[in-house]
C-alpha cells in the first residue's frame, strides 16, 4: 500500500503537459510494443468471422491431430493443424481471443465499478465509512478468491456469464485498495477544499475533481486486473468449471488436449502461448503507463 | 505494543467469524444441499425428509450458529463423497499442502533474494534486465501452462522426475517450482524497491562513511531493514499458496488440501468444501494478524502512528 501511496499524482489536464505526455509515450518501448500486441489481438478476435479459415465448432473425425505447417506432416488447409476432434486449431484459437478478452474486460468493468466505488469513499469521507471499506477489503482478502470461484461455479453451474459475474463481484479488492489509498491523497489538496468551498456537492466534488486525478491509477490497476482475469478463466475453465466445450476458451483448450500433449505438443503450445503473449500484452500496457504517468519512475 | 496488538486480534477475531459466515453463506446458498445429498432422480418427499433430518429447514442463523459451534469443537461433518469424517480427511491431507506451501515460499525467498539485492546494487546491469525479464515472464505464463511444460521437460523427457503422484519427496519438486516462480517476482520487486531505497538513505551513507565495507553495509545495515516488508508479504503470499495450490495440486494429482477441495467441489461434497474454505481463510487471517504483529515489533512507527 505504502507504494501506491508514493505515486505522484499528474495532472494530464494542462496542454503543455499533454504534449510532454505524448512525447513520453513515444518514448517508452514497452507501452508500443504492448499496446500493438494488445490492438493486434482485439483486432484479431474482432475479425475472427472473416478471417478463421473453418468453422471453430465444425468436426472432422477424418482429420483429426494434423500437425500444424512447421511440422513435416503440417499443410496449409489447417495451418495451426486440428485437434482431437479434427477441429481447425487456428480458427478456434482465433474465436478464443475474443472469450478471453469478454472476460478481461467485462471483469474489469464489474469489479472496477465496486472497488472503485467503496475506494472513494473510503478515502474521501474517511472515519467510519473508511473502517467499514477496510473490513470489507480485509474479509474479501482473506476469502480463497480460486477455491470460492470454483465452488460457486460448480454450483450455479458454468458459462461465460457466470465466470464473469463471479471473478466480476469477488476481485474488486485492488480497485478499493489502490483508489482508496489515492483518494486520501488527493482529497487534502488545495482545490477539492476550494471545489468544496465554492458550494460543490459532494457527489460533483468526488467525480469532478477527485476521479480525474486518481485516474491514471485507476487505469494500471484496470489493466492488472484484467490480466490476472484472463489468466483466472484460463484456470476455471483448465479445471472443468469455467467456460464449458464446446466454446474455444484458450484454458479449455489446454484442457481438452492435456491427454494427447506428450505426443502433440502443440496442442497445448499453441492456447498456452496465446494465453501469455494477451497477458504480457496488457502487463506491458499497464506497466508502460505506470511508467509515464509517474515521471519518477521507478526508481 | 500491547495495545496495539489487542486491537489487531479484535480485528482478526472479528474477520474470521464474518469470513466463516460467508463461507457457509456463500456454498449454502449457491445450491440447494438437501437435492444433492438426496441424489439425483430422488422423489420430492425424500428431499422433505433429509431436509428435517439435517436440519435444512431451520433458519440460516441457527444452521450457521450450529455449523460453527461444531466447527469450533473440531467436528466437521461427514463427507458425503468419502463417506468419512471430515476433520480426519482434512488433518490427514493438510501435511501436503503445508510442506509444498513452504518449500516453496523458501524456494520464492532463495531466489528473490539474491536477484533482488544484485538487482538493487546494480540497477540497469543485465542481471537487473534478468530480474525483470524473469518477473514478467512469470507474471504471464499461466501457472497450469508452466507445470504442463516442467511435467513434459523433466518428466516425460528427461524422465528425472515423476509425472504426478505424492509417494516421495521427488514429487514435491516440480509443484514447489511452479508455484514458487508464481509468486517470486511479487518478491523480487518489492526487494529491489526496498534495497534501492535503503542504500540511498543517511544511515547507510554514514554507515559507508564510517569506512564500513560495502558487504558489511549491504547485509547488515541495508537488507535488515529493506526486509521489512518482505516479512509482510511473505505472509501473505503463504496465505496466497495455500489457496493457490488448488490448481497447481491438481495438476500434479498431489494429494493434499488443494487436490481434495477440487475433488470436494466437483463431486458436490459440501461439507468438505466449506471446511477447507474456511480453513484457509482462518489461516490467512492468523499469518496477517503474526505479520502485522512481526512488523510492528521490527518497525516501532506502525505501532505508535497507528498508520491506516
Amino acid at each position: 500500500m505504502t507504494d501506491v501511496a508514493a505515486i505522484p499524482v499528474l495532472d494530464l489536464t494542462t496542454a503543455s503537459s499533454g504534449k510532454l505526455l505524448r512525447r513520453r509515450i513515444m518514448a517508452h518501448r514497452g507501452l508500443l510494443i504492448g499496446t500493438g500486441l494488445l490492438a493486434f489481438i482485439v483486432l484479431v478476435a474482432l475479425l475472427a468471422p472473416l478471417i478463421a479459415p473453418h468453422d471453430p465448432y465444425a468436426q472432422d473425425l477424418s482429420r483429426r491431430m494434423i500437425p500444424p505447417i512447421w511440422y513435416e506432416k503440417g499443410n496449409w488447409v489447417h495451418p495451426f493443424g486440428t485437434d482431437n476432434l479434427g477441429r481447425d486449431y487456428l480458427s478456434r484459437v482465433l474465436y478464443g481471443a475474443q472469450i478471453s478478452l469478454l472476460i478481461g474486460a467485462a471483469v474489469m468493468v464489474i469489479s472496477g465499478l465496486i472497488g472503485t466505488a467503496l475506494g472513494l469513499a473510503a478515502g474521501f469521507f474517511g472515519g467510519r465509512v473508511d473502517m467499514v471499506v477496510t473490513f470489507f477489503i480485509t474479509v474479501r482478502l482473506a476469502l480463497p478468491l480460486i477455491l470460492v470461484a470454483l465452488a460457486v461455479v460448480a454450483t450455479v453451474g458454468g458459462s461465460l456469464w457466470v465466470v464473469i459475474l463471479v471473478l466480476g463481484l469477488l476481485k474488486w479488492d485492488r480497485f478499493a485498495v489502490v483508489m482508496r489509498a489515492a483518494t486520501q491523497q488527493v482529497r487534502v489538496l488545495d482545490y477539492v477544499a476550494a471545489a468544496e468551498a465554492a458550494g460543490a456537492s459532494t457527489l460533483r466534488v468526488i467525480v469532478g475533481e477527485v476521479l480525474p486525478n486518481v485516474l491514471p491509477q485507476l487505469v494500471v490497476v484496470a489493466t492488472v486486473e484484467a490480466a490476472s482475469a484472463i489468466l483466472l478463466e484460463a484456470a476455471l475453465s483448465f479445471l472443468g468449471l469455467g467456460v464449458q466445450p464446446p466454446l474455444p476458451s484458450w484454458g479449455l483448450m489446454i484442457a481438452e488436449a492435456k491427454t494427447y500433449m506428450f505426443f502433440s505438443f502443440w496442442l497445448i503450445a499453441i492456447p498456452g502461448t496465446a494465453l501469455a503473449v494477451l497477458v504480457f500484452a496488457v502487463n506491458m500496457v499497464g506497466d508502460g503507463i505506470r511508467d509515464v504517468s509517474a515521471p519518477a519512475g521507478r526508481g | 505494543m500491547l495495545i496495539y496488538a489487542l486491537k489487531r486480534l479484535g480485528l482478526a477475531v472479528l474477520v474470521a467469524v464474518v469470513v466463516s459466515a460467508l463461507a457457509f453463506l456463500l456454498l449454502r446458498a449457491s445450491g440447494d444441499v438437501a437435492i444433492a445429498l438426496a441424489g439425483e432422480g430422488a422423489r420430492s418427499e425424500d428431499i422433505d425428509n433429509i431436509r428435517r433430518i439435517y436440519g435444512l429447514d431451520r433458519p440460516l442463523v441457527v444452521q450457521y450458529l450450529d455449523w460453527a459451534a461444531k466447527m469450533i469443537r473440531g467436528d466437521f461433518g461427514t463427507s458425503l463423497f468419502f463417506k468419512t469424517d471430515v476433520h480426519a480427511l482434512v488433518l490427514d491431507k493438510m501435511p501436503t499442502t503445508a510442506l509444498l506451501a513452504l518449500f516453496s515460499l523458501i524456494f520464492a525467498l532463495a531466489v528473490s533474494l539474491p536477484l533482488g539485492i544484485l538487482a538493487a546494487l546494480y540497477p540497469n546491469s543485465w542481471i537487473d534486465r534478468l530480474c525483470l525479464a524473469l518477473a514478467v515472464i512469470g507474471q504471464a505464463l499461466p501457472s497450469f501452462f508452466f507445470a504442463l511444460i516442467l511435467m513434459i521437460v523433466f518428466a516425460v523427457m528427461l524422465r528425472w522426475l515423476p509425472v504426478s503422484g505424492s509417494d516421495s519427496w521427488a514429487h514435491f519438486v516440480l509443484p514447489t517450482v511452479v508455484l514458487g516462480y508464481y509468486i517470486a517476482p511479487a518478491i523480487m520487486r518489492l526487494v529491489r524497491a526496498g534495497m534501492i531505497e535503503v542504500l540511498a538513505s543517511d544511515y547507510v551513507r554514514t554507515a559507508r562513511a564510517k569506512g564500513l565495507s560495502s558487504r558489511s553495509v549491504v547485509l547488515k545495515h541495508a537488507l535488515r531493514n529493506a526486509l521489512v516488508p518482505v516479512v509482510a508479504l511473505s505472509a501473505v503470499q503463504l496465505g496466497f499458496l495455500l489457496g493457490g495450490s488448488v490448481v497447481i495440486e491438481t495438476v500434479f494429482a498431489l494429494d493434499g488440501l488443494g487436490y481434495l477441495a477440487f475433488q470436494s467441489i466437483t463431486h458436490k461434497d459440501l461439507p468438505v468444501t466449506q471446511a477447507i474454505v474456511t480453513l484457509l481463510s482462518l489461516i490467512y487471517v492468523g499469518l496477517t494478524l503474526a505479520a502485522d504483529l512481526a512488523n510492528a515489533w521490527l518497525d516501532p512507527r506502525i505501532r505508535v502512528g497507528g498508520g491506516s
